[in-house]
């Protein structure tokens, strides 16, 4: 595989080295009626190659851009590549964004042709139409509900593979031939960010950029052929193009599609990929998973669990901090090892991870290492869609908590004034779709692409972040704050789903909290307490006991003035569709921060209730609004009052 | 279209009480008929003698020509016709594979030694029987349920199971007994295009009783209305929804009939 490397420009072409290389090799997997089902890449390029066909016979050309909505499905990656392969542009889009949302990112990008994986999505695609003027085609993968459709404009996948046959045979070599065409500066997918401010923007991330990440990512990362991935995160996220499609292309390894969104965790234990990805969401969600059963487990276990779980992360913090592991501990974590860790792993499908990433957003450091502790490999990566998604990445032996890890080769790393981190290299993407002032905001004239994260590089050569440069603050003391650090202490407890805190030119530190609906809920079965709704267990007297002992013990940690003093249980969780959130669960601190400004304003003037209303977006655009009296508590005595 | 399902002139009373009086219903092939009716009216003494549970007193039952008046439910179900009940009757305590797998057992042919032995033939058609199954999961979106046991998952879920245990009989004919009662709003959604998809995709006709007017309104071709046990009017949704005795029926007076109006 390695004589002609030189060919390799574009990812198409990456595609036709694979057919002929690894042709026999399995390329990507769906599990389809409760059976993996896998495609070898030689049946990977013959589907893309006659749906690019079909496209073609169909008007599709050069230029053109062609949207996937729905869940990983092999279905619509090889949409994308087919894309590629004519010269188009795919433009995934988040399957659960609001109709606005999706009406702006498809106007936006001038998408002809929409591929979508159902009927569900067909019917978001058709409620809108009237508003979609470059829109031409739509092509859906499953025909449940559909095959009565007779419209012009809607296709079956197969018929577009179909069409593409019959193409084939009248106009031999065209699809090599457009191969042919593509060159490595040609835009190789447009990646919406949902960003923390304002309208989305379509990051173009260059053919050259995809190689160019996917061949730093597979060599750092140590990805060969033989590795397995689960392809569960949203198309739309750089993140799963760069794993799912560039590197698993540039290096031939299978991805797997999971059968629906609800068997994922099953799926991931079943197959126990040796490499996976995950955002720190959901490590979160599975160590809350874990805490939950080790409560509802008879003591013994629990005990048991509780000793090794303590033992693990003792061993842990003396091995990161590079100190010798007494006998004792180091006895007690090999018996861990064959009682809890090894069983857990494997509970949690990660036993034959040789690696295990988070990246997008901080992992809390508590989260970090109990993953670590239970011999997870565990590694933080750093990267924005604007950077192909890489910049810095921990190696094995210097995998902690804290950084970001090392910069990759090829990527230069710089700390500005205000010390925000700037990056150049061959990674950064080539602009935003029709947006020439965002991209000049962002890529200064020498080359260098602003992050807006604030970090510096500690004595190791690692890059270390602190938070988002504009939300780095300080008390009215002039104690350093970032906000993020503080809701990460919170979000290690179960029961804290998201956490936002506030503290920047104030005298103190406060957070709105939004509890876990399935932890707490089944705290309170078990404690007898009876609820209706999430409304109605966030305000119950007992629930906020609950949380204000968790805030008292993530406070232990946290040193005396960054001490969280008030805080306020939310009557609804954080939502994406109420723009509270980005899609990839990052808060949109600025929005949040005016639409509870209410709350701020109670939490410092000492007021032990607040009116709160909170405005609920449903998924087709319609707003709602529910009012009520929410209590502010007080922990750890009284603040200093203004 | 030909009339799949001929019922004619049925009686049925229980001790005095007369549950339905000389009810004629024709369906057709492929269509959704929904009965509809005030309590009591005989809704589901009409099914029950369809899926052969009660014999009619008077009157014949006529499944593509062929008299089922008199058959056992076990001799109506394997001519293809199949049911949910209104009061959910899954095992509880075995799973959602097991359930649907039970649906397809008046489709297995092998015999007892033979399933005893289980290689060979028995095996087969085991096989032959999951992968229909799995089509049925899949067509109900229920993948994450196999393995979990009926008796634990939400009403929602439990009746789409129903459903599913019922199309695994590979109905020509399907009965359905207020599949929406006692679901959430969004419950209700998703069975109403679970019955439609059924209807279209495989072609199946179907009787509905559902007390949800939006529903039935939506989704039926015909609608049939019973009241005191006999029929007081058949037709389109339209018709039905316009018919003064219908009014009258419902509302004992001659206001009109609205559209996504419930009535439980």
């Amino acid at each position: 595989m390695e004589g002609h490397v030189a060919d390799l420009t574009t990812l198409p072409r990456l595609l036709q080295r694979n057919a002929r290389d690894l042709g026999d090799r399995p390329a990507i997997r769906e599990k389809d009626r409760g059976i993996w089902q896998s495609w070898t890449w030689r049946e990977y390029e013959e589907q893309a190659r006659d749906f690019a066909l079909g496209l073609a016979a169909l008007g599709f050309a050069r230029g053109d851009r062609l949207s996937v909505i729905g869940d990983n499905r092999p279905r619509l990656y090889w949409a994308q590549v087919a894309a590629q392969c004519l010269g188009g542009v795919p433009v995934p889009v988040y399957q659960d964004s609001i109709a606005k949302e999706l009406a702006y990112v498809w106007n936006h990008a001038e998408v002809s042709v929409i591929v979508a994986e159902d009927q569900e999505q067909v019917d978001k695609i058709v409620a809108l139409k009237a508003e979609l003027p470059a829109l031409r085609l739509v092509i859906y993968d499953d025909p449940r509900g559909l095959s009565g459709s007779k419209q012009e404009w809607l296709k079956s996948y197969q018929d577009v593979q179909e069409l593409g046959r019959k193409f084939g045979a009248e106009h031999l070599g065209y699809f090599e031939t457009e191969i042919g065409k593509g060159k490595p500066e040609d835009v190789a997918i447009i990646s919406y960010t949902s960003g923390t401010t304002g309208n989305p923007k379509g990051a173009m991330l260059t053919h050259a950029n995809a190689i160019g990440v996917a061949e730093i990512f597979c060599r750092e990362a140590r990805v060969v052929p033989d590795d397995t991935s689960l392809a569960y995160l949203p198309m739309a996220w750089a993140g799963d193009s760069v794993y799912t499609l560039f590197a698993s292309l540039m290096v031939g390894f299978c991805a797997n599609c999971p059968e629906s969104p609800e068997t994922v965790q099953r799926d991931l234990r079943e197959l126990g990929p040796s490499t996976i990805l995950a955002p720190p969401r959901i490590w979160e969600n599975m160590l809350t998973g874990l805490q939950v059963r080790a409560a509802d487990a008879t003591p013994l276990k629990r005990r048991t669990f509780e000793y090794f779980r303590s033992a693990a992360e003792r061993a842990e913090i003396l091995r990161s901090e590079g100190k010798a592991v007494p006998a004792g501990l180091r006895l007690a974590t090999a018996l861990g090892e064959f009682f809890v860790y090894g069983p857990v792993r494997d509970q949690l499908g990660l036993r034959q991870a040789k690696w295990a990433l988070t990246g997008g957003a901080p992992l809390g450091p508590d989260t970090f290492r109990f993953f670590r502790s239970i011999g997870v490999n565990l590694k933080q990566v750093y990267g924005s869609t604007e950077t192909s998604g890489l910049v810095s990445l921990q190696p094995d032996a210097e995998a902690n908590p804290t950084s970001a890890g090392r910069p990759v080769p090829g990527v230069e790393i710089k700390i500005a004034e205000r010390g925000e981190v700037l990056v150049r290299g061959r990674a950064i993407f080539k602009g935003y779709l029709k947006n020439e002032e965002a991209t000049r905001e962002v890529i200064d004239p020498d080359g260098w692409f602003h992050t807006g994260d604030a970090g510096f590089i500690d004595p190791r050569g690692h890059l270390v972040i602190i938070d988002r440069a504009k939300d780095v603050g300080a008390l009215a003391d002039g104690t350093p704050f970032a906000p993020q650090f503080i809701e990460n202490k919170l979000k290690y407890s179960p029961f804290i789903r998201e956490a936002v805190a506030f503290g920047h030119e104030r005298h103190f530190v406060a957070a709105m909290i939004a509890i876990d609906l399935n932890t707490v809920g089944n705290w309170a079965e078990r404690q007898g307490l009876t609820y209706t709704s999430y409304m109605d267990l966030s305000q119950k007297t007992e629930v906020r006991e609950l949380i204000a002992e968790e805030i008292r013990k993530g406070n232990q940690t946290l040193p005396d003035s960054t001490k969280i003093r008030r805080f306020l249980l939310l009557t609804k969780d954080l939502e994406a569709d109420d723009a509270e959130m980005t899609r990839t669960r990052k808060v949109r601190r600025r929005y949040v921060a005016e639409k509870y400004a209410p709350v701020i304003d109670a939490f410092y003037s000492g007021l032990s209730e607040v009116d709160l209303t909170t405005a609920i977006t449903y998924e087709d655009g319609r707003q709602a609004t529910i009012q009520s009296k929410v209590r502010i508590e007080d922990v750890e005595g009284a603040p200093a009052h203004v | 279209m030909s009339d799949q399902l001929s019922i004619a002139e049925v009686s049925k009373s229980f001790g005095g009480v007369q549950a339905v009086t000389r009810v004629s219903l024709d369906v057709r092939q492929g269509e959704i008929m929904s009965v509809i009716g005030p309590n009591g009216a005989g809704k589901t003494t009409l099914l029950n003698m369809v899926s052969g549970f009660y014999h009619p007193d008077t009157g014949r039952i006529l499944l593509e020509g062929a008299d089922i008046t008199h058959d056992k439910p076990s001799h109506v179900a394997e001519l293809g016709v199949a049911r949910t009940f209104q009061n959910i009757a899954l095992f509880r305590g075995m799973t959602v594979l097991d359930n649907l797998m039970l649906g397809r057992h008046v489709r297995m042919k092998s015999g007892v030694i033979a399933s005893f032995i289980y290689w060979g033939m028995a095996q087969r058609e085991e096989v032959a029987h999951r992968r229909r199954v799995e089509d049925i999961i899949d067509f109900l979106k229920i993948q994450d349920l196999r393995r979990r046991p009926c008796g634990s998952l939400a009403y929602g879920l439990q009746k789409r199971v129903e459903l599913g245990r019922a199309l695994a009989l590979d109905p020509k004919v399907l009965l359905l007994d207020e599949p929406m009662g006692g679901c959430n709003h969004e419950e209700k959604e998703d069975m109403a295009r679970f019955v439609l998809d059924v209807n279209q995709e495989w072609g199946t006709t179907i009787i509905l009783i559902e007390h949800d007017m939006g529903v039935v309104m939506d989704i039926s071709d015909r609608v049939a209305v019973l009241d005191m046990g006999q029929k007081i009017a058949e037709g389109t949704p339209d018709n039905v929804r316009s018919n003064p005795q219908v009014i009258k029926a419902y509302l004992g007076d001659t206001k009109g009939v609205t559209n996504g109006g419930t009535r439980g």
